[in-house]
């Protein structure tokens, strides 16, 4: 097993210098330059900033000092934000970003399992319909609606949760619901369709077979089977949720990393789009080993495998 | 012979889109205590259905219409699902027909053996897990200590249906329901199986309902044979008697069906055209259109069950007193035959040992 995990490692990083790579390259292909007012800027004023910041280079050259910078840790600095070293910039806001995000995914992968477990036992009864109404809600109406509605009932007019702050565990259960509402719905409705199979299955009527009640049935035998490709769609939409919603940042006041992810790429900052794309993809890949782990440890078939390959 | 299982006039329905399919229609048998019964039909005759009631697994749109199981002074139909999952089990163990799908492909197996001396309160952890290695080892997994921890998709298909056994019998259930328990393996195997469940049934004195389709398989290990034809049976009797000496035009059919070393003809038989739809049964013999032998009052009445001895009965109406004599068709007259000669030789033995004895 630790000789497949540092093989995957070594996959790991390729694949970041791949994305590095195409990155940089995509990113300058973009049309438009990083000087926001360029109309109000002369030539020579943007010859110099070109010089300051190394733009003047031929792109591969840039490329070069980029990479080499990266594998000393530096990420450069951002354009627009006040000159802060991007490095700095992710690290004093990815933490609220990803807090949210690992709330809301566990909220809404555990919710959704349990829903979609119970809707598929309750199959084509009035629990299955609702439970299926509401998936279809939770899928349909976007995060930041429910966000609004949420602040509105809940903070302005009950009180009950700051309304648009950042201080604490209580400021971060209702931006932790708005986002969890997707996951939970995609969850339940996997699970669901899922769960149906694997209760249809021979080895569910041999466990009923044995004496187990459906109840133990299901905590036994069913649960586990229904849990494997249900874990695949989890990774990625943790990372979805970790790297930021910039909506449900803005609506709650969370000084997150969303809001910056979609600026830098309309003010062509540079540094920034780098910096927040290998953060993102290396969330991404770190994800999917966890992910492809975890399936080992449910799936003992996936198990030997992995190390019949090694 | 003491009766440990009384099915009386089963009747079950399945609510579907088209209508009420009625898959058992009035289905009485018994099983006697330490025999093994084999349950004889053609797919959709109604074998797995009647076995699934006595377990009370039956799909969610089964409705018993009528009858009474009776299990030690239980009718299975009127318990309530607590008190029938005490029994499943434990008293009455199930083995399933597909091994390779009929095992927990994320358990391993020691557990899953162990699994019902668990649920039933029969022992603590430590110990059924030691039940499970011994029992694998009754059902011939070798080295079973170092397998408990293994998984089903590191057997083999043969080695599977043992384990699946293993599970059914490690509460040492009085009865042993197993639903072709050999259809899915290849014929070796098969052999294999038979033998092991055999030799299980002398040791730890269990009473099976074998159901099946392959007439091969229950001579060599059934006491008594009950076919069944479109939701009924039709004939029932010790399985000297079904096999060399049947009166249903059904039996003869599926005898006929059945090659033989001796089978010298071209063509393999099969029974011309195909079994009614239980959806709007025939009225009279479910058969008559596939029987070259009906005559008129098979199309009219559905017949009694006549009895040919104390142990063997037939429905169908070529036993009334009224009915022409027919002549069944060649192979069977030639195993009525081949079984005079048998029975003559044993009791010529028999008589043999007995002069012997006196000597």
């Amino acid at each position: 097993m630790g000789k497949y995990i540092l093989k995957r490692i070594g996959y790991l990083i390729l694949t970041l210098f791949i994305i590095a790579t195409a990155t940089f390259f995509l990113m300058k292909l973009m049309p438009g330059s990083p000087y926001a007012n360029q109309a109000k800027m002369t030539t020579e004023q943007i010859k110099i900033m070109d010089q300051q910041y190394g733009l003047n280079k031929p792109v591969y050259q840039q490329y070069w000092l980029y990479m080499a910078g990266l594998l000393h840790g530096d990420f450069g600095t951002s354009f627009q934000f006040n000159n802060q070293p991007v490095s700095y910039l992710i690290a004093s806001r990815i933490g609220p970003s990803m807090q949210i995000g690992l709330q809301a995914i566990i909220l809404g992968t555990g919710l959704g399992i349990l829903l979609g477990a119970i809707a598929a036992i309750r199959k084509n009864t009035w629990v299955d319909t609702v439970a299926t109404f509401f998936a279809i809600i939770g899928r349909s109406i976007p995060n930041f609606v429910f966000a609004v509605i949420l602040q509105f009932f809940l903070a302005f007019k009950l009180g009950l949760f700051p309304i648009a702050l950042w201080d604490g565990f209580s400021s971060s259960i209702l931006p932790t619901i708005a986002l969890a509402m997707a996951p939970l719905a995609t969850t339940a409705r996997f699970m669901r369709t899922e769960m149906v199979d694997v209760l249809n299955s021979d080895y569910i009527e041999l466990a009923r077979a044995k004496g187990n009640s459906p109840w133990q049935t299901v905590a036994k035998h069913a649960l586990r089977n229904s849990l494997i490709p249900v874990v695949t769609i989890i990774g990625p939409m943790a990372v979805d949720l970790m790297v930021g919603s910039m909506v449900v940042e803005n609506i709650f006041s969370i000084p997150g990393i969303g809001e910056q992810f979609v600026k830098s790429i309309t003010t062509n900052d540079y540094p920034t789009i780098m910096g927040l794309t290998i953060l993102y993809s290396t969330l991404l890949v770190v994800v999917i080993l966890i992910v492809d782990i975890l399936y080992g440890l449910i799936d003992p078939r996936i198990r030997l495998s992995s190390e019949v390959q090694n | 012979m003491t009766k440990i299982l009384d099915v009386q006039h089963l009747k079950i329905n399945f609510a579907t889109f088209a209508g009420q399919v009625q898959a058992i229609r009035d289905v009485s048998f018994h099983l006697n205590q330490g025999e093994t019964l084999a349950i004889v039909g053609e797919s959709g005759s109604g074998k797995s259905v009647t076995v699934r009631s006595i377990m009370g697994l039956l799909a969610n749109n089964a409705q018993v219409k009528a009858g009474q199981i009776n299990f030690k002074n239980h009718d299975l139909l009127k318990m309530n699902a607590r008190d029938l999952e005490k029994i499943r089990g434990n008293e009455i163990a199930m083995i399933f027909q597909d091994p390779m799908t009929s095992l927990d492909p994320t358990m391993p197996i020691g557990k899953q053996v162990a699994e019902p001396l668990l649920i039933h309160g029969k022992a603590t952890k430590k110990a059924a897990l030691h039940r499970a290695e011994e029992v694998l080892e009754l059902v011939g997994i070798n080295n079973a200590k170092n397998r408990l921890k293994d998984y089903p998709h590191q057997f083999s298909g043969g080695q599977r249906q043992r384990i699946v056994i293993a599970m059914a019998i490690v509460n040492n259930p009085e009865i042993l329901i197993a639903d072709e328990p050999t259809t899915a393996l290849d014929v070796t195997i098969q052999a294999q199986i038979l033998e092991l469940l055999k030799e299980l049934q002398q040791k730890i004195k269990t009473s099976i309902i074998f159901i099946t389709h392959d007439l091969g398989v229950v001579a060599g290990i059934a006491d008594r044979v009950a076919v069944m034809y479109a939701g009924k049976i039709v004939e029932f009797g010790t399985v000297d008697e079904i096999f060399y000496d049947p009166k249903h035009p059904y039996t003869w059919g599926l005898l006929n069906a059945m090659p033989t070393l001796k089978t010298d003809s071209e063509r393999l038989y099969a029974i011309p055209g195909t079994p009614p739809n239980l959806l709007n049964p025939p009225q009279g013999d479910a058969f008559a259109p596939r029987n070259p032998y009906a005559m008129v009052i098979d199309y009219q009445a559905m017949p009694p069950f006549f009895k040919v001895t104390d142990t063997h009965y037939a429905a169908t109406w070529l036993l009334h007193p009224d009915a022409p004599q027919v002549t069944p068709p060649l192979a069977i007259q030639k195993r009525e035959a081949e079984y005079q000669i048998l029975l003559h030789q044993h009791q010529t033995l028999a008589q043999r040992s007995n002069v012997n004895d006196h000597e």
